[in-house]
């Protein structure tokens, strides 16, 4: 693999950029694998980089009906944030976001990531509270915020209007070290390295059916072909019960569009990511100056990528009440994503009822943030059986009731 | 030079001058133009920096589809960027200024991007800036944010003074574009008789047809245009609208359209823009098609113009963009502009026509008139850098190679027609690619389809790719009679309008010019004029493996910009697909998403900003409360006092003295916004019995009972007090929060799981005016009210009573929830306020105090009574906080009893409620953790509890606090540390949570 850098950019400028390489291979699978991965979206590359780089095993296929990065990762408002309150949810995510931090220098590959500073406004005496709280659980779960009185607010975000007349900003959550990257990238950026590794990435290559014999997995069946391995991680998310339903099992789990949106790109005008969860809505610049927006998710179950009118409404509603000077910007696009759905709004990585076949799915509306922590673990898991990481995110907490409920601090956005 | 012809111009006015600014230099356009026609009438060609490379940027085209001339328009909070000039209509004090340069239009320091553009491929920066790693976030990317970015923001501190409202429409048929097409198809579908709105985004009808040419029943397009718009005018069931764009198209025939009412008029007094949602039973697509650039070098020069657009110019301002106009084109329209520069007087050096055999009677007409004409001929290159100043002669089936250089300061390109089929598209309506016309357009077998299953769009001429005139009207008339049919209605058999227009000669795709163009061509062959995409991006991408049209999309930016790809998205997949040695439609498109244009988030919006922000309801005391102090909390949509402030009195003394004065006295409590829920019918007993944990069925009439709900999970999550009012009625009070949420929960349940139990619920919140009367004084105040005995006798403890109290009909509820002796009396919400201003009066020899909600917070803190929300936070069950006791063990089932018995629910490491005590009496941080020894797995740090409610208690003067703690019922007396929110820790004393009154001597006097 040639490495980037300004110099290799100088190099094949001076002629003509004929020597680019492809970022990844063009792969046809072949008939085994140690490792299959089903769905090649930033979860699945991610969970295959770090099979590969942690445990050695390269012998993997990542497998995507698609194109590469084409759900979810390339679909949200890339914020990324690990200021969750529930130990198990604030540990995967600062893992996170501890990763993404040097993954461009990791991956050789430049995922933007701009750690601008995450602020979430409290709106009511009870969101106060309930941020105070998370305030506390992360400094005891080495994950740095503070709750910030409304002039700080002002002072890091100088578009929020503090004295609206319905909710008044009464100070915010923030996490300087949190921020966005360029979700593309990171798609990109591990399908290189993980090609560069040896692994195979097969896009157009849907898989119709799960092999099994005796309660293990097999291999699956797929549009180019049977494909048998050792091990089989299905992560496919707006997908995931169709997929459980091919290996035998059912997930607690909805499916509901989610919709986001972009205004036309202004001259930089916001450096950091604000999400106001009373009023619902949050919203970032990105580098190319879109105002970048996002708000609840529809309240019906469906699989069109394509959401309703009502919910941009509400979102960019609460959004000019929260930044006045927006209301003269222009919407550009609006565009809607399949989000898991579980019912604790955490996700699930899990060993499942077929031994050799897990599952990582659920992320709901949260999941580009989770991209590199979730990788790292649901990685162990499948070549260890066990993570810390991604311990009590088991399937078999449904059953417990161990739920991991982050609604109090949450609220409705990520 | 640009410049205003001596005559034409259908569309301006001549007699009225309009003056207007750019840059700050003063210019004169007239009434009718748009802001890009003006400029160009004053020789203004360049109008912005592109993107990337800030180029320097003229007009390409004449309307929505502009990717170049955006401007900032209007002043100070009127400001707005990005605007299209082509799209703006001039008005009398208009200011623009050109966006994304630095120091000047003219001169701007970013275009040294464009010299290096060599080192700045697509995708560069994915590749570099990653080494050091600081600099990223401290120099590269504050630089990248910088030079992106296109129209100046808003000042910070804007209020947008303009309105905006939204519209509810509802229709037989909706037709979006009012072109001859759409015309037809509303006259169609309208003289069946089904009710038409037919909305055009312009500010004028017709379309393309007036200035294209060619005749219908035998009268110019123009003629034909005002006769049928006066036919459909006279017609009851037919609403016009212009300046009026169909945005989006969702499920089921609802359709945004987007009108703009002063944007071209600002000093009127109505809303800046309308929303229109609109249902139509069936939606007609009519937007016509736009016609594509050729990709040569040079193709962004200022003065090179897409061929349609130099006939707009022309004929509807009376503008030409140069005096000698290149036309280059691989199809036979274009030959019409060549003609029309011609007749007017204007100097068309030469076509260049791409095809081998060149066209038909279009290019013999003007070889007719002494145009020459080069067939199998392309454009090497465009010379010039602010304007065109001439183009090279090659062959297109060569490398470039020169055969001549012809000066020129224009050029009119053609590269084909796509039909617009955003909208048809948005709601899943498929395309199927056309090879003989080579465009998309759409499938008719793939319709979008709504809710009955049958289809509910159509498209009609050109946008569903019957570009001919002839063709189009009858295509719009059979699209109006069925749309009409599948309306519901009995179209008219008529005879679609005879339309002539000279024959063309098929066209020839060409997707690159000249076909063999080496890089040093292909890098200056612009796809995307905004985003700065040229054709050797698109191949830089497929080379790179981004293959997708998705991935090569989102890798170069091609189509991202604020046009949305209307001009670049066909031949950039062109590119692709031929990169990839693919057929186009294979590679497909990317998905069309809304809106058409783009639109204002004010119109979003809409009128909710401010204080019509979200509905704000209202207690019948609302008004007393505002105008005494009230210091408002927001709760749901209601606004509650969180306490009254009298004059210079902080938030905190307020709340210590009218905790204080109720406890010493009498205090009053706005309850109104509690939720109170009739439940009625034979099996309301059951039903609540599922409902609560609590056994309500065997509730006495005349009783209260307070009782807990839990999610199917087992969570905890409304509570309240309960009442029987006869045989099968029982009202339920839930928090206020709660009350709609709860109302649904006990509908979902009736309606899914137990819809044949006879139980009707009807949520009464806002008929009754509730008020606490509460504090050892509080009997005395009722009996001074006379009327009913509520006495301890008459009205025990839990117990209710209908009757009068000083000659206002009431229900009193004789409960406490601060631990006082209380009543809540129920009061019809019209005698609310009388009422309440009746109990503040005779009340006042024992000061009765009103007090808002945290007096109402601490008061039941103090009584180690649990709030929702407090306590409660979705993870916690009733079991955790003590509350087994309201918990039945007789019944067989109620909602979370089977999820209170799993494995989690039950063990005995649950963290349980117990209440707190600081050992120096300051108050417990609001969340704080109680930290463990050691950590776990992860390395975070153990913990073994929570603070959930934390006060100073006025009455006890120290600070206490409620808790959840590892096996806290079991510790008390033992001190744990909490985090503090400085970093430090705190120690506090594990104790009942019950700190006022532990035997309820005050409450049950």
């Amino acid at each position: 693999m040639k490495r980037y850098s300004a110099f290799a950019i100088a190099r094949e400028a001076l002629r003509n950029h004929t020597g680019w390489d492809r970022a990844w291979r063009k792969a046809q699978p072949k008939n085994r694998y140690d490792v299959v991965i089903i769905g090649a979206g930033g979860h699945g590359l991610a969970t295959a980089y770090y099979l590969g780089k942690n445990f050695g095993i390269t012998n993997v296929a990542v497998l995507e009906k698609g194109w590469l990065g084409g759900g979810n990762t390339g679909r949200n408002t890339t914020i990324i944030r690990s200021n969750y309150l529930q130990d198990p949810s604030a540990a995967i995510y600062e893992k996170s976001r501890s990763l993404y931090e040097t993954l461009s220098q990791d991956l050789n590959y430049n995922i933007m990531f701009s750690p601008r500073g995450v602020m979430m406004l409290a709106q009511t005496q009870h969101e106060v509270r309930g941020y105070l709280r998370t305030a506390h659980a992360n400094a005891l779960q080495g994950v740095k915020t503070e709750f910030i009185p409304p002039k700080r607010v002002k002072e890091i975000c100088p578009i929020i209007n503090l004295d609206g007349p319905r909710y008044p900003v009464l100070g915010a959550l923030w996490q300087d070290r949190a921020g966005t990257a360029r979700h593309d990238a990171v798609a990109w950026g591990y399908a290189r390295a993980c090609s560069d590794m040896g692994m195979d990435i097969i896009q157009k290559c849907e898989v119709t059916g799960i092999r099994q014999e005796g309660g293990t997995v097999k291999g699956v069946t797929t549009t180019k072909g049977d494909i048998d391995c050792e091990k089989l991680g299905i992560v496919v998310a707006g997908h995931s019960g169709v997929l459980a339903d091919m290996a035998g099992f059912r997930l607690p789990i909805e499916s509901v569009a989610l919709q986001a949106l972009v205004s036309e790109p202004i001259k930089p005008v916001m450096d950091c990511v604000v999400m106001a969860n009373t009023v619902h809505g949050y919203m970032s610049q990105s580098d190319k100056g879109e105002m970048v927006i996002g708000g609840g998710a529809d309240g019906y179950n469906n699989y069109t990528q394509r959401g309703s009118f009502h919910h941009v409404e509400e979102t960019v509603r609460a959004l000019v009440e929260t930044f006045p000077m927006i209301s003269r910007l222009k919407m550009l696009r609006w565009w809607g994503g399949i989000v898991d759905m579980t019912g604790d709004r955490s996700p699930i990585l899990s060993k499942t009822p077929l031994e050799n076949c897990f599952i990582n799915c659920g992320w709901g509306t949260g999941g580009f943030k989770a991209i590199p922590g979730s990788g790292w673990g649901f990685a162990e898991l499948m070549a260890k059986g066990h993570s810390p990481l991604t311990e009590e995110f088991a399937l078999t907490r449904f059953r417990e009731g161990k739920f991991i409920d982050e609604s109090v601090a949450a609220g409705v956005a990520h | 030079m640009s410049t205003r012809l001596a005559t034409g111009g259908r569309l301006t006015d001549r007699d009225i001058q309009v003056k207007f600014t750019f840059n700050g230099k003063h210019f004169r356009g007239f009434a009718g133009d748009t802001l890009a026609s003006a400029l160009l009438a004053n020789d203004q060609m360049v109008m912005g920096r592109s993107f990337k490379y800030h180029r320097p940027r003229g007009p390409v085209a004449s309307g929505a589809e502009e990717p170049n001339a955006l401007v900032n328009l209007g002043k100070g909070v009127h400001h707005e960027p990005n605007q299209r000039a082509t799209t703006t209509e001039l008005f009398d004090g208009l200011a623009a200024t050109s966006q994304n340069h630095w120091p000047s239009l003219e001169f701007d320091i970013g275009a040294i991007n464009s010299q290096l553009s060599r080192f700045l491929p697509a995708g560069f920066y994915y590749k570099m800036f990653i080494h050091p790693r600081p600099l990223w976030k401290h120099v590269y990317e504050p630089f990248i944010r910088q030079s992106a970015g296109l129209g100046r923001a808003p000042h910070a501190e804007t209020r947008d003074p303009d309105t905006y409202e939204h519209f509810y429409a509802f229709t037989d048929v909706l037709v979006v574009g009012g072109g001859v097409a759409g015309l037809q198809a509303a006259k169609a579908a309208a003289l069946s008789g089904a009710k038409v709105l037919l909305i055009e985004q312009t500010a004028h009808w017709g379309g393309r047809a007036p200035v294209d040419g060619g005749e219908i029943d035998g009268m110019t397009p123009e003629a034909w245009v005002d006769q049928t718009l006066a036919e459909l005018a006279a017609m009851d069931n037919v609403h016009l609208r212009t300046r009026c764009m169909g945005a989006g198209v969702y499920d089921h025939g609802y359709v945004l359209g987007y009108e703009r009412l002063t944007d071209h008029a600002p000093a009127k007094d109505t809303p800046r823009h309308r929303l229109w949602r609109i249902r139509a039973k069936q939606v007609i697509t009519a937007t016509g098609a736009i016609e594509r650039p050729l990709s040569f070098a040079g193709n962004d020069i200022p003065g090179v113009m897409l061929a349609s657009a130099i006939r707009d110019y022309v004929v509807n301002y009376g503008v030409s963009l140069g005096d000698r106009t290149v036309v280059v084109t691989n199809n036979d329209d274009a030959y019409r502009t060549a003609l029309l520069l011609k007749s007017v007087g204007l100097d068309v050096p030469a076509i260049i026509d791409a095809r081998p055999e060149g066209g038909g009677d279009l290019m013999q007409e003007a070889i007719a008139q002494g145009i020459r004409v080069e067939k199998g001929r392309a454009i090497g290159k465009v010379k010039g850098s602010k304007r065109v100043t001439g183009v090279t002669l090659c062959s297109q089936a060569g490398e470039g190679g020169l055969l001549d250089e012809i000066a020129c300061d224009a050029v009119a390109m053609s590269g084909g027609w796509s039909p617009v089929v955003h909208l048809w598209s948005h709601c899943g309506g498929k395309l199927t690619w056309d090879d003989e016309q080579a465009f998309f357009r759409p499938d008719l077998d793939k319709a979008p389809i709504s809710h009955d299953g049958a289809p509910f769009v159509t498209c009609a001429g050109a946008a569903n790719g019957h570009i001919h005139l002839s063709h189009t009207l009858q295509d719009a008339d059979t699209a109006g009679q069925s749309a009409a049919q599948a309306a519901g209605f009995k179209p008219k058999k008529s005879q679609a309008p005879q339309a002539t227009a000279q024959d063309e000669a098929p066209l020839v795709p060409i997707w690159l010019m000249p076909q063999g163009a080496g890089y040093g061509l292909r890098s200056k062959a612009w796809l995307d004029y905004q985003n700065d995409v040229k054709v050797s991006d698109v191949q830089l991408a497929a080379q790179e493996g981004f293959e997708s049209v998705e991935h090569a999309k989102r890798y170069t930016t091609l189509g991202m910009a604020t046009d949305q790809g209307k001009l670049s998205n066909i031949n950039g997949l062109a590119t692709l697909s031929h990169a990839l040695g693919e057929d186009i439609p294979q590679v497909g498109t990317t998905t069309f998403r809304p809106p058409y244009t783009p639109i204002s988030m004010g119109a979003i919006a809409g009128e909710a900003r401010g204080e019509v922000f979200q509905p704000i309801r209202q207690t019948p005391m609302h008004d007393w409360h505002a105008e005494n102090g009230a210091y408002w909390e927001p709760v749901g949509h209601w606004r509650r006092p969180y306490c009254f402030q009298q004059s210079g009195e902080s938030v905190e003394q307020a709340v210590h003295r009218e905790v204080m004065a109720t406890r010493d006295s009498l205090g009053l409590l706005d309850a109104s916004t509690l939720g109170k829920i009739i439940v009625k019918g034979p099996d309301a007993g059951r039903f609540l019995d599922m409902l609560y944990t609590n056994m309500m069925s065997t509730l006495k009439p005349g009783k209260c009972r307070y009782g807990l709900m839990s999610t199917e999970n087992g969570f905890l999550t409304d509570d309240g007090v309960v009442a029987r009012i006869d045989e099968d009625t029982w009202l339920c009070h839930t928090t206020t929060g709660g009350a709609d949420r709860i109302h649904a929960h006990m509908e979902e349940w009736l309606q899914t799981e137990w819809w044949d139990w006879k139980v009707w619920t009807v949520n009464v919140t806002e008929q009754y005016a509730q008020i606490a009367v509460v504090g050892p004084n509080a009997r005395k105040l009722l009996e001074k009210l006379g009327g009913m005995d509520v006495s301890a006798d008459a009205l025990p403890f839990m117990g209710w009573a209908d009757g009068e109290l000083g000659g206002f009909p009431c229900r009193v509820y004789r409960i406490s929830f601060s631990g006082e002796l209380s009543y809540e009396i129920a009061v019809p919400a019209s005698l609310g306020r009388a009422f309440w201003d009746r109990l503040r009066e005779d009340g006042a020899e024992w000061n009765a105090t009103p007090y808002g909600t945290e007096a109402l917070h601490i008061m039941r803190a103090e009584k180690g009574f649990i709030m929702i929300g407090d306590e409660t936070d979705g993870t916690v069950i009733p079991q955790d906080l003590g509350l087994d006791w309201a918990i039945s063990k007789k019944k067989d089932d109620y909602l979370g009893k089977r999820a209170q018995e799993r494995s989690h629910m039950t063990d005995p490491d649950r963290w349980k409620l117990v209440g707190l005590e600081t050992l120096d009496g300051s108050v417990l941080p609001d969340g704080a953790y109680a930290i463990a020894s050691g950590k776990n797995a992860n390395g975070q740090r153990n913990t073994q509890g929570r603070v959930t409610s934390t006060y100073h208690s006025p009455t006890l003067n120290k600070g206490i606090a409620m808790g959840l703690v590892l096996h806290g019922p079991d510790r008390m007396g033992e001190v744990i540390e909490f985090n503090t929110t400085a970093g430090g820790t705190v120690k506090a004393k594990i104790v009942s949570p019950i700190f006022y009154d532990p035997d309820g001597e005050k409450q049950n006097v």
